[in-house]
């Protein structure tokens, strides 16, 4: 029997290496059902790294990552997807040579197809740009585009946790605002757990329930959105003059 | 005129050969960039395989229904040469997956050493006859010259050969645009990584190219020991660089450039034969490779920039 307040994610002091270079020091985070958890960190601290270890490439070297339940640590990729995991990667990734369409479609690969008619209309609500683009090629988008197709395509696998690293990237400061506000949608009409890492820090903040911030390989602070935005080492190191 | 007919004919039905064997070599190299050298030899197998099953159910068992004998070989052989391409995949190259560039090469050139071998051994470096099994045809076209009558000769064989290949190529392509499995190849294609954290089984995606291009070779390896009624260990390297070529011309990794490849060297070959000399038939398919190459660096179809993670 599983405990309803169990986290619906949680790492276990996890180390990530690249060779022999270490990138996650021992990282111990937790995300529950329904939140919306921000990480913040300066280029460099293992943001990525973190996201990506979480989806098992690469692998952790030591420490143990937990989903629904599960111990994901030793699972190939595809196989900790299928468990309901979808990510918005950073660069985005879109296939270059595929259309919008076919893009969503593998976004969709793990989907009962009866559901995609619904799904493609869904996104499209959200991201009406890319209606208009359906059978545009994917490397042929703007960098806004893409970022749009991106978290899209992330949509499109109907996730219990979505995965978005920096999807404010590159995009108008409006687009931002739209996009913030559309993750917040989801997670309040549809229960959506969401964890995103941002450089943009000061609507990540505002818009999770919790977050953190990874300095070198290390979580060094966490607490609500809210305290978080009120520390001073916080306020010096990724708002001011950042803020827009 | 009737002559250029005639090798125009020829040259489509040996076109269609080398293109469905290029198949195999571009979608393999389009997915983990890597030249399968030992592709070559599965179509040499495939050959063999479909001479021993043909002989067995003619032979042995009695049979005597050709189609139907002739789709019992084909299934056989083509199960026989899937099996091969997978264990060879699984084994000697996902191993080196993620290692230096040329390791799986080298392997792949070693594999082909090692099934070449292993039929000039157990079946003798002579050459295997097997005795037409489809005659005749029909006249496309009849004229005369100072010289006699010519007569353009479609025959039956080359008919079921192109027609086959023709098929076969159509239901492939509409397999790569529009099915999932097609998607999720030409996902790992563009980006591995991306396509595992979408929830594709990259290595089976793989598996299955290998596999996919070995059931053509065999296709290949029927129809050319039905075409020419002999073979031998050797027939597998020939074609094979053939068809290796022909993935080049057209744009390796790319699947109309393969088909579009295959069928340009079957007509150079046999043109330069008709016209010229015979001997020379290979340089001239070769030279030809060497000046679309300088023109155009990655071949007729293919893309300018093949970006690799
Ligand atoms: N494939 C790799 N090979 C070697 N080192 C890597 C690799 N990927 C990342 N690193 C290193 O690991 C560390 C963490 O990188 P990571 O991409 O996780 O940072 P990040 O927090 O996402 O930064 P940014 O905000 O710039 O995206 C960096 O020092 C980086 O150089
Ligand atoms: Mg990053």
């Amino acid at each position: 029997m599983r405990a309803a307040a169990e986290p619906l994610l949680s790492v276990r002091g996890v180390e990530t290496y690249y060779g022999n270079i270490i990138a996650l020091r021992g990282v111990d985070l937790e995300v529950s059902r329904g939140e919306i958890v921000t990480m913040i960190g300066a280029n460099g601290a293992g943001k990525s790294t973190l996201m990506m270890t979480i989806c098992g490439d690469p692998k952790p070297r030591s420490g143990q990552i937990l989903y629904d339940g599960t111990d994901i640590t030793a699972m190939p990729t595809h196989e900790i997807m299928q468990l309901g995991i979808a990510q918005s990667p950073e660069g985005r990734r879109i296939f270059p040579r595929m259309t919008v369409m076919e893009n969503l479609q593998m976004g969709a690969s793990l989907v009962d197809p009866n559901h995609f008619e619904d799904d493609l209309k869904r996104v499209s609500e959200l991201f009406p740009r890319l209606k208009e683009r359906l059978h545009q090629r994917g490397g042929t988008l703007s960098g806004g585009e893409q970022q749009m197709l991106a978290i899209a395509r992330a949509l499109m696998g109907r996730p219990k946790l979505l995965l978005l690293d920096e999807p404010s990237l590159g995009l108008a400061p409006l687009i931002v605002k739209q996009i913030f506000e559309t993750i917040r949608e989801l997670n309040e009409n549809e229960g959506l757990t969401v964890f995103l890492v941002e450089q943009n820090a000061f609507h990540a903040l505002k818009l999770a329930h919790r977050g953190y911030v990874m300095v070198n390989g290390n979580i060094t602070m966490s607490g609500t959105g809210a305290e978080l935005l009120k520390r001073e080492e916080v306020r010096a190191a990724y708002l001011e003059g950042g803020r827009h | 005129m009737e002559y250029f007919v005639q090798q125009l004919i020829n040259g489509l039905t040996l076109g269609s050969i080398y293109g469905l064997i290029a198949i195999g070599y571009t979608m393999v190299y389009g997915i983990i960039g890597m030249i399968n050298f030992a592709h070559g030899d599965i179509f040499m197998i495939g050959a063999f395989i479909s001479l021993a099953v043909f002989l067995l159910l003619t032979s042995v068992l009695g049979f005597a229904f050709l189609p139907v004998v002739l789709l019992i070989v084909l299934i056989v052989a083509m199960l026989f040469t899937s099996a091969w391409g997978w264990t060879v995949e699984r084994l000697a190259y996902r191993p080196l997956r993620g290692s230096f560039r040329l390791a799986p090469l080298i392997t792949a050139i070693g594999m082909s050493i090692v099934l070449q071998n292993f039929v000039q051994i157990t079946q003798g470096a002579r050459v295997k006859p097997l005795p037409p099994q489809i005659r005749g045809g029909i006249t496309v076209m009849q004229g005369s010259t100072e010289a006699g009558t010519i007569v353009v000769q479609l025959s039956y064989m080359q008919m079921i050969i192109i027609v086959t290949t023709l098929v076969l190529m159509t239901a492939f392509t509409l397999l790569i645009a529009r099915t999932s499995l097609g998607r999720a190849q030409r996902a790992c294609e563009q980006d591995r990584k991306m396509a595992a954290l979408l929830g594709v089984n990259v290595d089976r995606t793989i598996s299955l190219t290998f596999v996919m291009g070995a059931a053509l070779a065999a296709v290949a390896g029927l129809m050319f020991l039905l075409l020419y009624g002999v073979i031998d260990f050797y027939i597998g390297f020939l074609a094979g660089v053939k068809a290796f070529t022909a993935a080049v011309l057209g744009g390796i990794g790319s699947l109309p450039g393969a088909m579009l490849g295959g069928l340009l060297i079957g007509l150079i070959e046999v043109f330069w034969s008709g016209y010229f000399t015979v001997e020379y038939k290979d340089v001239a398919a070769f030279s030809i490779l060497a000046i679309v190459l300088i023109f155009l660096p990655s071949g007729l179809l293919g893309k300018p920039e093949v970006e690799k993670v």
